[in-house]
C-alpha cells in the first residue's frame, strides 16, 4: 500500500501530534487520567454525529439538520424515560426515532433529488422551531432516577460512552472498507452516473447514508443525554458545523469521493481538544474559536496544497486533463 | 506539404510515479502537413501533445515552434502562439449550451468584455456547418451524444485558427460520413498551410489522411516514415514490435435457445420504434447504421436506462421489466456504454475497485466483499487485455485513454452476463489488444453468452457477427445472415434503402 493515498489523514495526525507535545511541554497535567477520560466523555456524542458526516460527504452530500435532529431526539429520549420506558429500550427506540428523521432527508435528497444542503437547512429551521412550539423552552426535568448513566452509576456509564462510540467507529470503518456497500458509497460520491452504470443505486444509497446518519444521531443524542440530571430543549447548537468541520479536517473532500473515518477520528479528536489544551496551556479559551476556524482554513489550504503536489508528481496543472 | 518545419519536440522526457510515459522522444511537424501520431495504448502519444500544449509539463526536452523554444509553455501559452488541441477524453462543460462551449474557448474578451449573444450564436453554428454538423447551439453540451460531443470539440478546434491543430482520436466515435466531412475540413486546413498532428486507432485511414507518420513505443520514437511507403503490416510491426494476424478470430459456435428477444420494442424517448429482433446463446449479432439512426438508444432501452413504452424484451423466454441498470444487471444482461469515456469507470477509484463494480454481489459473501478474489480477476484481465499499468491499486485516473477502455470493457465481462450489449467495444484501442478483445468476445460465445454488437467499423461487423441488424430512423430496416452481408448492403440500408432495391442492384451489377 502506499502511504502517498493518506497523506491528509497524516497531515491531520502531525497536527494533533504537535498540539499534544506543546500542552505536554507546558502543561503536563494536562494527561491526567480525569482529563483524558472527560475528553473522551465530552466528545463521544460529536464523534458519532462525525462518524454518520463522514458518510454523509463521502456521497457527495450534507446535513446541516443534525443539530436540530439532536435536540428532538434528547427530548424524545427524556420524555420516554420519564413516560416509564425501561432505559433499556431507550437504546432501540432513540436508534429508530433517529433513523426516521434521517429518512425524510434520504426521501428528498435521494429519490426526489432535491440539494441536500438546501433540505437540511428547511429541516434544521424546521425541528428547531416545532421543538420550541412543543416544549415552549422548559427543560425535561425529575427524571428517573435510573435515567442518568442508565442507572449504571458514573464510573460504568462513562465507560459505556466511550466503548460504545469505539465500537460505532471500528464498525463502520470496518463496514466502508469491507462491505459492497463501502464501495458503493465511494464510487456514487466520486461519479453517480458511472455507478448507476455499473448497476449502484444512487438513490438507494444515499437514502440509506441519511439513514444511518439520523440513527447515529439518536444514539448520540441519548448517550449525551444521559450524561446530566435534566435535559436542555436547546441541545446541539451548532453541532452540525463541529461534525463538518471533523470531517473536513480528517481530510475528506468536501465534493464526496474521499475521506477515512481514521481521518474523522483525528479531526475530531483535534477539534474537541483544542479548547482544553488552551485553558491547560494557559491561553485564555476565548482563542479557541478562532485557532478551530484557523484549523479549518489550514485544512483546506493544505488539500489544495496536497493537490498540487499530487499534480506536479504526475506533472498535470489541471484536474481536467487528468483524465 | 512544404519543407518548413513548424514545430519540434526534441528529446521529450516525462516519467509519472512509477511508469517512464516518455523516454527521449522526438517528433516534428511541418507546416502543411498531417503528421500521424501511432502506437499501442500507453505509448505516450497523449502524454506528448499534452507537453506540446503545455497541459503537461516534461522532465527534460524542448518544444520549439518555428525554431524558437517555447519557455514556460501552459495553455494560455500554447493558446496564444496558435496551437490548438482536441483532447482525447472530452472536455466540455455539461451544464454549458454548445454556443457557450464554442465561445469560451474562442472569445478574447476580458473578464468585463460584453458578450455578443447572437454574434456569439452565428459563430458557433457557422463553425458546426464547416464540420458538416447539425446540432442545435442552444442544447446543453451534456445533453448531445458522444459523436455529437467529439463534433462541437472538432468545431471549437476550427474555430481557434491555430498554425498548430492537434487532435487525439477525433474519429473514435464518429461515422463513416462524418469522418469523411472532417477529412474534407482537414484537407483544407492542410492546404492553408496548418500542421495537424493527427493521433488515431483506425490504421486504415492513415493512408488517406496523413502524409507522414511517427510511430512511438514504449515512450519512444521507432520512426517517422512518409505515409506513402508504409503499409499497414509494417505500421503494426513498428508499433508492436512483431507481426500481428490481420483475420477476426472468429469461429462457428453452435447456437442454443433464444436469449434476448424484442418484440415491438419501442420508446418514443429514446425515438425508437418497431423493433423486433432476437439474439440466441452464443450467437453475435451485429447492429449497424449511421450515428443517429438509433442503436445507441436501443441499447439503453434494454439495459433501462430509457424507459419503453411499446412492445416487450423477453429474456430466456420470460417477459421481463427493466427499469434501471441495476435491474438488468440482475437479469443477468450487461451493457458497455458508449459514452464510458466520461462515465465508463470511476476515475478516482483504483483498477481492482472498477473492475468489480458491477459484480459487488456476486464478489462478496454477506456483503463482505472477497478482495483475494477481486485482485486475482483484475490481475487476470490486466493480462489479457494488456492494460499497461504499474499496480492493481493506482487510481484509474493514472492510465492511459485506451487503457482506460479496458478497464470498463473488463467491468462488464466479469459480471458473466448471459446476453452482452457492446457499444464499440473496441473505440481507442490499438490493433493489437483490438484482436485480443476479438478472441474474447468468441470465447464468450462458445460459452454460450449472446452477444449484441454495435460498432461503425463495418470490418469489424463483417469479421464478427453471425448475422448484421441494420438500423435506419429509428428501427431496424433489415436483418442479413453472415453469408449474405456485405459492406455496400449494409451501407445502403443504413441510407435507408429498401432490401429488394439494394438486392436488385447487386443483381444488375453481377
Ligand atoms: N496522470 C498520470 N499518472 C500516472 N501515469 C500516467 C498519467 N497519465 C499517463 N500516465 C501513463 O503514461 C503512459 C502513457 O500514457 P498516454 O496517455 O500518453 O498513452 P497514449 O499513447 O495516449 O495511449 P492511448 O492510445 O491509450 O490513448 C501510460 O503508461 C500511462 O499509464
Ligand atoms: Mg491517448
Amino acid at each position: 500500500m502506499n502511504l502517498g493515498r493518506y497523506k491528509r489523514e497524516l497531515a491531520a495526525a502531525v497536527a494533533f501530534l504537535l498540539l499534544l507535545i506543546m500542552v505536554g511541554i507546558s502543561a503536563p497535567s494536562f494527561f491526567s487520567a480525569e482529563n483524558l477520560r472527560d475528553l473522551a466523555v465530552n466528545n463521544a456524542p460529536t464523534l458519532l454525529i462525525a462518524i454518520g458526516m463522514t458518510l454523509v460527504i463521502l456521497v457527495g452530500e450534507i446535513d446541516i439538520s443534525v443539530g436540530s435532529q439532536f435536540a428532538v431526539c434528547s427530548v424524545v429520549a427524556g420524555e420516554l424515560a420519564k413516560a416509564g420506558v425501561p432505559v433499556g429500550l431507550l437504546l432501540p427506540c432513540l436508534i429508530l426515532i433517529g433513523a426516521a428523521m434521517g429518512a425524510i432527508n434520504g426521501l428528498l435528497v435521494g429519490w426526489l433529488r432535491l440539494p441536500s444542503i438546501i433540505v437540511t437547512l428547511a429541516m434544521l429551521v424546521a425541528w428547531r422551531d416545532a421543538l420550541r412550539w412543543v416544549t415552549e423552552g422548559t427543560w425535561v426535568q425529575n427524571l428517573p432516577a435510573n435515567f442518568q448513566w442508565f442507572g449504571l452509576g458514573q464510573t460504568v456509564g462513562q465507560l459505556l460512552i466511550v466503548v460504545i462510540a469505539l465500537i460505532v467507529l471500528v464498525s463502520f470503518s470496518w463496514a466502508l472498507r469491507n462491505l459492497g456497500a463501502g464501495r458503493a458509497i465511494y464510487a456514487v460520491g466520486s461519479d453517480s452516473e458511472a455507478a448507476r452504470l455499473a448497476g449502484v443505486e444512487p438513490q438507494r444509497v444515499v437514502f440509506g447514508v441519511f439513514v444511518l446518519m439520523g440513527a447515529l444521531v439518536g444514539l448520540a443524542a441519548l448517550l449525551n443525554a444521559v450524561r446530566f440530571s435534566v435535559v436542555p430543549s436547546n441541545a446541539g447548537l451548532g453541532l452540525e458545523l463541529k461534525a463538518v468541520a471533523a470531517v473536513v479536517v480528517g481530510g475528506a473532500a468536501i465534493t464526496g469521493g474521499r475521506g477515512t473515518l481514521l481521518g474523522t477520528l483525528i479531526g475530531a479528536a483535534l477539534l474537541g481538544t483544542i479548547g482544553t489544551a488552551l485553558t491547560f496551556a494557559g491561553i485564555n479559551p476565548f482563542w479557541e474559536k478562532a485557532i478551530q476556524g484557523a484549523i479549518i482554513l489550514a485544512a483546506l489550504v493544505s488539500d489544495v496544497a496536497l493537490d498540487r503536489l499530487r499534480i506536479s508528481d504526475f506533472g498535470l496543472r489541471s484536474k481536467e486533463l487528468s483524465r | 506539404m512544404t519543407d518548413a518545419v513548424l514545430l519540434q519536440a526534441i528529446n521529450i522526457t516525462k516519467s509519472y510515479a512509477g511508469v517512464q510515459a516518455l523516454k527521449s522522444a522526438l517528433f516534428e511537424l511541418r507546416a502543411g502537413e498531417v503528421h500521424a501520431l501511432i502506437g499501442e495504448n500507453g505509448a505516450g502519444k497523449s502524454t506528448l501533445i499534452k507537453i506540446i500544449t503545455g497541459a503537461v509539463e516534461p522532465d527534460s526536452g524542448e518544444i520549439k515552434l518555428s525554431s524558437s523554444t517555447i519557455t514556460h509553455n501552459s495553455p494560455r501559452v500554447a493558446k496564444q502562439l496558435g496551437i490548438a488541441a482536441i483532447y482525447q477524453q472530452p472536455a466540455l462543460f455539461p451544464e454549458l449550451t454548445v454556443a457557450e462551449n464554442i465561445a469560451l474557448g474562442l472569445e478574447q474578451t476580458g473578464m468585463l468584455g460584453r458578450v455578443d449573444w447572437r454574434e456569439r450564436r452565428r459563430h458557433s453554428a457557422e463553425l458546426l456547418a464547416q464540420v458538416g454538423a447539425r446540432i442545435d447551439v442552444e442544447r446543453a453540451a451534456g445533453e448531445l451524444t458522444m459523436p455529437e460531443q467529439q463534433l462541437v470539440e472538432i468545431a471549437r478546434s476550427l474555430g481557434a485558427k491555430a498554425k498548430v491543430l492537434i487532435m487525439d482520436e477525433p474519429t473514435a466515435s464518429l461515422s463513416e460520413e462524418d469522418t469523411q466531412n472532417l477529412f474534407r475540413v482537414i484537407r483544407n486546413l492542410r492546404s492553408a498551410g496548418v500542421g495537424i498532428i493527427y493521433i488515431s486507432h483506425r490504421l486504415e485511414e492513415l493512408p488517406v489522411i496523413a502524409d507522414r507518420v511517427t510511430v512511438l513505443r514504449d515512450g519512444r520514437t521507432i520512426d517517422t516514415r512518409l505515409m506513402s511507403e508504409v503499409n499497414r503490416q509494417a505500421l503494426i510491426q513498428l508499433m508492436v514490435g512483431r507481426e500481428l494476424s490481420a483475420v477476426f478470430p472468429k469461429k462457428e459456435v453452435a447456437l442454443g435457445d433464444v436469449a434476448l428477444e424484442l418484440r415491438q420494442l419501442g420508446s418514443s424517448e429514446a425515438g425508437i420504434k418497431d423493433i423486433n429482433l432476437s439474439v440466441r446463446a452464443g450467437e453475435i449479432v451485429g447492429l449497424a447504421g449511421l450515428v443517429g439512426a438509433g442503436r445507441t438508444e436501443l441499447a439503453r432501452t434494454i439495459f433501462g436506462l430509457t424507459q419503453a413504452d411499446q412492445g416487450e424484451i423477453v429474456l430466456r423466454g420470460k417477459h421481463v421489466r427493466i427499469e434501471s441498470p441495476s435491474q438488468a444487471i440482475k437479469h443477468g444482461l450487461a451493457y458497455l456504454p458508449e459514452d464510458r469515456r466520461r462515465h465508463g469507470v470511476i476515475l478516482d477509484m483504483q483498477i481492482g475497485a472498477n473492475v468489480t463494480l458491477a459484480s459487488l454481489d456476486r464478489l462478496s459473501r454477506y456483503g463482505v466483499m472477497d478482495f483475494k478474489r477481486e485482485k486475482e480477476i483484475a490481475a487476470d484481465y490486466i493480462r489479457r487485455l494488456g492494460v499497461k499499468t504499474p499496480a492493481i491499486y493506482v487510481p484509474v485516473s493514472t492510465l492511459s485513454g485506451g487503457n482506460q477502455q479496458k478497464i470498463a470493457l473488463s467491468r462488464w465481462l466479469v459480471t458473466r452476463p448471459s446476453v452482452l450489449i457492446l457499444d464499440e467495444p473496441t473505440q481507442g484501442i490499438d490493433v493489437g489488444a483490438k484482436s485480443e478483445i476479438h478472441a474474447l468476445m468468441t470465447e464468450l460465445a462458445s460459452e454460450g453468452v449472446a452477444i449484441l454488437m454495435i460498432s461503425s467499423e463495418l470490418p469489424e461487423i463483417l469479421g464478427m457477427s453471425d448475422r448484421v441488424a441494420v438500423m435506419h430512423g429509428g428501427t431496424i430496416a433489415a436483418i442479413l445472415d453472415r453469408k449474405d452481408a456485405s459492406q455496400q448492403k449494409i451501407l445502403a440500408l443504413a441510407l435507408g434503402h429498401d432490401l429488394n432495391e439494394v438486392e436488385a442492384q447487386a443483381k444488375a451489377v453481377r
